[in-house]
């Protein structure tokens, strides 16, 4: 991958080599106007130092005192936390694969009625935040809830020993719940790495005999191996993180674990020690998906032509898919919504407030910049570390990477404890020099759960702008940097055109990420300041979401907007990232079109 | 990079609190839809604007961090215990006011002046009114007797609320027998503790259970919600222990805290949140036992019937608070 080859790229950019000289002149003093982009490289490390404040503050803390509740845990509950975090994170990963993969390639690999809806629609659980299904599945499949009712009333059965049941309230139940909304990560990760794939490999295992099943099983699903291995992590890491549903489902996990310590023992200490080993299982997680990436590096090398790959499926085999596609959309996000409106429109008069748009507009408004600052931030460590890939800017990219592992509210805490420190030194410099305390700019404000969104956030950006920096060749930079173009140049004229793409889809996710996002605001919120999910979660967590189904509506809309951007723009991207001609765009580019 | 920099002062300038004079800042652990009634009233008869932070946990921590630039005037808790720990941290300044002194009977507020309470509520058991028979002998030791195996449902046992009445269980009866309760109450528990208290009712009325834990109120509010109404006429609200040392208490409270910028309005609102008025919304609204005697509980609560609350000073009951969420670890009372 990162060696240099003589290809296309090469060979057609030096056709601008011999342009005209006057161009060239035009760009060396062009280049020498601009700024160097010297301190990139500082930049970066200070960036990642920012980002993994929260973290360094709960190593901080977490070796601060001896933490006495730790030991209490360890010696009596500790073994089940660690049992569930575990089995949580496996099976949400199977399942997310099973559901995710097979999706994935049916859309990007077959032809069959439907197809153009379903590429869509199947992104749209996405909006939905993990709690809300687990809501209105609970009020479903309770015990108290209308089916087992209605299966009461129907056989008779008058109590809980006359029949089975699946618990929802369970581990199993808290594993499909998050896999539900988390399958989409796989399904879009894996979609656009098929898609991108080279019909030519297939066709030519076909020809020697091999069966579809064998060619998907050894030709595709190895090649995509990337994108399964890294959507899984991501959606492991989320499923660590999560408290909210696990709650719910009294299902007790490490995050269960490290508010106890915290809230309950009022143990601080403990609880950052608890999270430092949250933080460490993300760390082997991201460190075998590394492993795993070391050992495949051709897979570019798939693409001397372009071709794409297309089953048209037979009248039984679509049946099958179309069933498939629709019951996960069925499930994933017909049901929850269906069961909000439900409530929303019996309890309108209720729950009706023109207050829920000023939430909606908060949480927006938050999102939309948390999605802006990732992707700025972002894009300036991985061009750093593009520019010098030694240990010191891997590093820095590893460690701005390493919020997305902290659970909301202990990141609260990562970012209150430096933020108020700040603060304070803020207004004891101010009231030092003799003007009045300015206040708590930065702990009492929405820095503060920007901050948290972003540290916790930004690591979607970073692996996708990761990913798709790795499939620029090297030999681009070189080519770019024979013709003078350098730093920001480098950056703006050849990179960013190239990673766009990507780059969107990363600011789209994260922006959905924010939008549903809760412990962070709750802690963190300004006075008079609600967003739509800590509104929506003060009635919930009382067993009154019917009066908030409103908000929890707003919650998936807003979500859904950028969801169909989003969805719009993968596939646009990959149809056009395989005819991306890299050259032009660099002759355009320096050229100036 | 000029833009990014407008957008951070734009946020710099956007959300933090205004500081003008005729204002009192709060951070609330109780639910707005509670608070903001009785908030306005304030306001109303004051002129003095209210600024709220709602947020059912991590503010003390928030305000300990803040220091003495904390913006916050008052803290609002749902609990005695976060009541004791803000004054054990202390993060609180003392209350002054001789209205305040009439309106809150002394065992209501602290010897030093550090907190007051502003409402009881009774740690109640609803049982089923067709399945539990003479429920007015139940004891909360009862639960854990051979007649409920597998007929009992509850919140976690970590929740504030199941943790004060085990903290109070070790106060009267020892760590040892409390612990046996306890494994005794998690032998007889119809299913892992979950939900909160009003789910457990519902889940009388489906036949899960036949006796739960819940706090005297949710009776009230039950039955107030025209689709929780069948689950609270299920069942029969008891107060527990009346033949021996009664029903465990627990307070709603608040603080004024150490830094408040604005002291005197801060004074004010809790003259007023303990005044007739306010208490009588939180009677009315909450279903909430007033702690000011002047006022009446609703009429709707005075009609579950007059009963004998335990005496054991709260204080005394916090004390056993930390013994008591490791008796919950120790058992699994959750797992």
């Amino acid at each position: 991958m990162n060696e240099l080859k003589p290809t296309d790229d090469i060979k057609k950019v030096d056709s601008v080599g011999v342009s005209p000289p006057s161009l060239r002149i035009r760009l060396l003093k062009l280049a020498h106007l601009l700024p160097s982009f010297k301190h990139v490289k500082i930049i970066s490390f200070l960036l990642a130092l920012v980002m993994a404040l929260p973290l360094i503050t709960l190593l901080f803390e977490a070796l601060s005192s001896s933490g006495d509740s730790f030991a209490h845990i360890r010696e009596t509950v500790l073994t089940d936390y660690v049992i569930n975090t575990a089995l949580l994170m496996l099976s949400v990963g199977t399942l997310v694969l099973l559901i995710g993969i097979p999706l994935a390639w049916l859309i990007a690999n077959c032809d069959f009625w439907g197809k153009r809806f379903f590429n869509w629609a199947l992104v749209l659980p996405l909006a939905m935040p993990a709690y809300l299904v687990a809501y209105t599945y609970t009020d479903l499949l309770d015990y108290a809830g209308p089916i087992q009712i209605t299966l009461r009333d129907w056989f008779g059965w008058t109590s809980v020993n006359d029949y089975w049941f699946f618990d929802i309230r369970s581990l199993s139940g808290a594993a499909v719940m998050l896999s539900l909304v988390l399958y989409p990560y796989v399904y879009l990760m894996v979609r656009s790495s098929f898609l991108e794939q080279n019909a030519t490999l297939t066709q030519a295992a076909r020809v020697l005999g091999k069966t579809p099943f064998k060619c998907f099983m050894q030709v595709s699903l190895p090649l995509a191996r990337n994108a399964i291995v890294a959507s899984c992590a991501l959606v492991m890491m989320e499923s660590m993180a999560d408290f909210a549903t696990v709650n719910y489902f009294a299902v007790s996990t490490l995050t269960t674990a490290v508010y106890d310590t915290w809230l309950g023992h009022y143990d601080l200490a403990s609880a950052a020690k608890l999270s430092s080993i949250m933080v460490m299982g993300i760390f082997v997680l991201l460190f075998l998906e590394q492993l795993q990436k070391g050992k495949q590096k051709s897979s570019n090398d798939a693409k001397v032509s372009q071709q794409s790959l297309t089953y048209k499926l037979t009248q039984k085999q679509t049946v099958l898919a179309v069933s498939f596609c629709s019951l996960i959309l069925f499930v994933a996000f017909l049901v929850p919504v269906f069961v909000l409106l439900q409530y929303a429109v019996h309890y309108f008069e209720q729950s009706w407030s023109t207050q829920v748009f000023e939430f909606a507009f908060n949480s927006a408004g938050i999102a939309f910049i948390t999605a802006l600052l990732a992707l700025l931030l972002s894009l300036v460590l991985n061009y750093a570390y593009r520019v010098k890939p030694n240990k010191v800017q891997a590093f820095s990219l590893k460690a701005a990477s390493s919020g997305y592992a902290i659970p909301g509210t202990v990141m609260a805490i990562g970012v209150l404890v430096p933020l108020t420190f700040l603060d304070i030194q803020i207004n004891d410099l101010t009231v030092w020099l003799g003007f009045s305390a300015p206040g708590l700019l930065l702990s009492g404000s929405i820095v503060a759960i920007i901050f948290a969104h972003l540290v916790r956030f930004i690591a979607i950006a970073n692996k996708t702008l990761e990913s798709s920096y790795e499939k620029i060749s090297p030999s681009l930079d070189m080519v770019a940097k024979t013709m003078g173009t350098n730093g920001v140049n480098l950056l703006k004229k050849v990179h960013i055109p190239l990673v766009r793409k990507s780059a969107m889809v990363a600011a789209l996710l994260i922006f959905v990420e924010s939008m549903k996002e809760l412990p962070a605001a709750l802690l963190l919120q300004p006075f008079d300041f609600q967003t739509l999910p800590t509104y929506v979660y003060q009635y919930a967590s009382d067993e009154q979401l019917e009066l908030a189904a409103l908000g929890a509506i707003l919650i998936v809309l807003v979500g859904l907007i950028p969801l169909l951007i989003l969805n719009r723009s993968i596939d646009t991207s990959s149809i056009d990232s395989n005819k991306i001609d890299h050259s032009k765009v660099i002759q355009n580019r320096v050229d100036g079109k | 990079m000029k833009k990014l920099i407008l957008v951070f002062l734009a946020l710099g300038t956007f959300g933090v609190a205004a500081e003008t004079t005729q204002t009192v800042n709060i951070y609330s652990f109780r639910q707005s839809f509670l608070i903001e009634p009785i908030l306005e009233k304030f306001t109303a008869e004051t002129g003095i604007q209210t600024k709220v932070v709602f947020a059912k946990k991590g503010l003390i921590e928030r305000l300990k961090r803040e220091g003495k630039y904390s913006p916050a005037d008052v803290v609002l808790t749902s609990d005695f215990n976060k009541l004791l720990q803000l004054k054990d941290e202390g993060l609180t300044s003392e209350i002054v006011s001789e209205e305040i002194n009439k309106n809150v009977p002394a065992h209501f507020r602290d010897d030093q002046g550090q907190w007051i309470a502003l409402t009881k509520r009774i740690r109640n058991i609803y049982a089923s009114k067709t399945r539990v028979n003479a429920p007015q002998v139940l004891t909360y030791e009862s639960l854990a007797a051979p007649q409920f195996k597998g007929k009992v449902c509850t919140r976690s046992g970590k929740h504030p609320y199941n943790l004060g009445l085990i903290a109070s269980m070790i106060a009267h009866k020892g760590e040892a027998e409390a612990e046996t309760w306890l494994q005794g109450v998690k032998a007889n528990l119809a299913r892992k503790p979950q939900g909160n208290d009003r789910a457990q009712v519902k889940a009388i009325k489906e036949g899960l259970c036949d006796v739960s834990l819940g706090n005297s109120y949710y009776y009230g509010k039950m039955l107030e919600n025209a689709e929780q109404k069948p689950w609270a006429d299920a069942v029969n609200i008891v107060y527990p222990n009346q033949n021996d040392r009664g029903s465990h208490v627990n307070v709603s409270g608040a603080v004024i805290t150490k830094y408040a910028p604005n002291k005197s309005n801060a004074l004010k609102l809790l003259t007023f949140l303990s005044s007739e008025k306010a208490q009588q919304t939180y009677a009315s609204v909450n279903m909430e036992y007033p702690v000011n005697p002047r006022v009446k509980p609703a009429a709707i609560v005075l009609s579950w019937g007059e009963f004998k609350e335990d005496t054991l000073p709260l204080t005394k009951v916090a004390e056993y608070r930390e013994a008591a969420l490791k008796l919950v670890d120790k058992v699994k009372f959750d797992l």
